[in-house]
């Protein structure tokens, strides 16, 4: 593979993550458990959208310097199927209740907060210059989600229980955020790709600090799902882009 | 080309661009584009945030305006509206071609905002952003918004050049309870409450205050 293909996956996987997340905080919208959150959840969808928004479009870009036609930002996002995206599986985990969101977000932005202050310094300027102004809202993410595992954690007998379940289910999941594959490996050697084996200790530094306010414990000894890289997702995924895709696809083209 | 902040270089910038005489100077545009309000904030302009960050003529085609604007929050819905408005705003001052660019690097920052600005946002009842942005502020600790003697201590710093910098300092990221408190823009009490880090709008959170009981927004330090 060249460069700009190798390129090209990973900057899918840059923005497929938040893509995919943005639209699970949508399904919250209305929905909230009060006005405040709900709206507060989806200014983070909208962060997350944003940036989602900038590295497709910069990934139909590069994917036009190696095929015929590079495709925008729109048919990246709503004419790939679920085994053509690349973000983490986590992302893509239901909502549940809001424990479930809220361990979901935190353990999310924990990792997010991390890879753009690294990608901020990639040799790749457009890179660098996306992951600075992301990593700015990433910041007010993970101080929001990790406020809410205390709170719900170092909360009632209810919402203690909840909160610990949700870390439980969701840790599955945290695994591939930390194991880059061939490409990503490529990309680290010419200082473009961030080595997010280097994130995994502060990770979970700041995990375990902010689960410790919680009075929660971080499950052991669990098996690492992994695949999103790869295309290979849990049933989810499907289910979500029926909804996300509907419009563009039953009306091609079709405009505001 | 006039390039933010140079509002007050102005005069000295008004003859660069070549010499073309029916189109309208770069000085008067600049001041065509500052009354363009922000959608959400009408009170104050897209030249008052930074979000503009200069114009110019193009140099391939001289009928044709320049304009970059750097946007707040990636995924702020206001940007669509400020770049057709900004548009409008630059037809109707005899402007016949415009192109609107985008810079994302350096990204946007409440740095940028004018005090002219915070003076209109506070009396509009927007407390505007305290102090610097983020990665300026003084370390202090992250506290548990319930416990509040449970520190959190920030992890170790990654050893590469590329993970260098990606230490999370989660002092640095927590502003809205560890800086001084946020005044109240209607009673100026500092005895004020985080209610949510997002308020109607990405960029602000929502508060109340103690003393009058007031809810308000706070334009967060960006």
């Amino acid at each position: 593979m060249t460069c700009d293909e190798d390129l090209f996956q990973y900057l899918l996987r840059l923005g497929d993550s938040p893509l995919i997340l943005a639209q699970r905080l949508g399904e919250w919208v209305g929905h909230g458990p009060v006005l405040e959150e709900d709206i507060a959840q989806a200014n983070v969808g909208l962060d997350l959208l944003g940036q989602a928004r900038w590295w497709l479009s910069y990934a139909g870009e590069v994917e036009a310097r190696f095929r015929a036609a590079g495709r925008d930002e729109d048919q990246l996002a709503f004419l790939r199927e679920a085994g053509e995206f690349r973000n983490l599986l986590l992302a893509e985990q239901p909502n549940g209740n809001f424990a479930d969101t809220t361990a979901r977000q935190f353990l999310f932005d924990a990792w997010h907060l991390l890879l753009l202050r690294a990608l901020a310094r990639s040799s790749d300027p457009r890179i660098a210059g996306i992951a600075a102004k992301s990593a700015k809202e990433a910041a007010y993410h993970v101080e929001r989600s990790g406020d809410w595992v205390i709170r719900l954690g170092d909360g009632t007998h209810e919402s203690h229980a909840r909160m610990q379940a949700a870390i439980d289910d969701l840790w599955m999941y945290t695994g591939e955020m930390f194991a880059p594959d061939a490409i990503e490996l490529a990309l680290i050697e010419v200082g473009i790709a961030a080595d997010v084996r280097e994130l995994a200790t502060p990770w979970r530094q700041h995990v375990d600090a902010v689960l410790g306010a919680a009075t929660l414990k971080a499950p052991e000894g669990v098996f690492m799902q992994q695949g999103g890289k790869r295309g290979e997702h849990t049933e989810h995924l499907g289910h979500l882009l029926a909804e996300m895709q509907v419009l563009p696809r039953a009306h091609p083209g079709a405009r505001w | 080309m006039i390039a933010a902040p140079a509002r007050r270089g102005l005069h000295a910038s008004n003859g660069a661009a070549p010499a073309v005489a029916t189109r309208p100077s770069l000085g008067t545009l600049w001041e065509v584009i500052a009354l363009v309000p922000d959608p959400e904030i009408p009170v104050v302009s897209v030249v008052d945030l930074g979000i503009l960050r200069g114009i110019e003529w193009d140099l391939a085609d001289a009928s044709t305006l320049v304009v970059t604007v750097t946007p707040t929050y990636s995924g702020c819905p206001a940007t669509d509206v400020i770049m057709a408005s900004i548009r409008d705003a630059l037809f109707a001052a005899g402007v016949t071609r415009a192109r609107i660019e985008t810079r994302l690097s350096p990204a946007w920052t409440t740095d940028w905002m004018t005090p002219d600005a915070k003076r209109k946002l506070r009396d509009y009842g927007i407390a505007p952003p305290d102090g610097m942005s983020p990665p300026g502020r003084p370390k202090g600790e992250y506290r548990s918004a319930k416990r509040e003697g449970t520190p959190v201590t920030p992890p170790e710093a990654p050893t590469s050049a590329l993970a260098a910098t990606s230490r999370i300092d989660v002092a640095g990221i927590s502003p809205l309870r560890h800086g001084a408190a946020v005044a109240c823009p209607r009673c100026e009490s500092r005895r004020t409450q985080l209610l949510s880090q997002f308020g109607s709008t990405a960029c602000k959170a929502h508060y109340r205050c103690l003393a009058c009981l007031e809810p308000f927004d706070y334009f967060k330090p960006h």
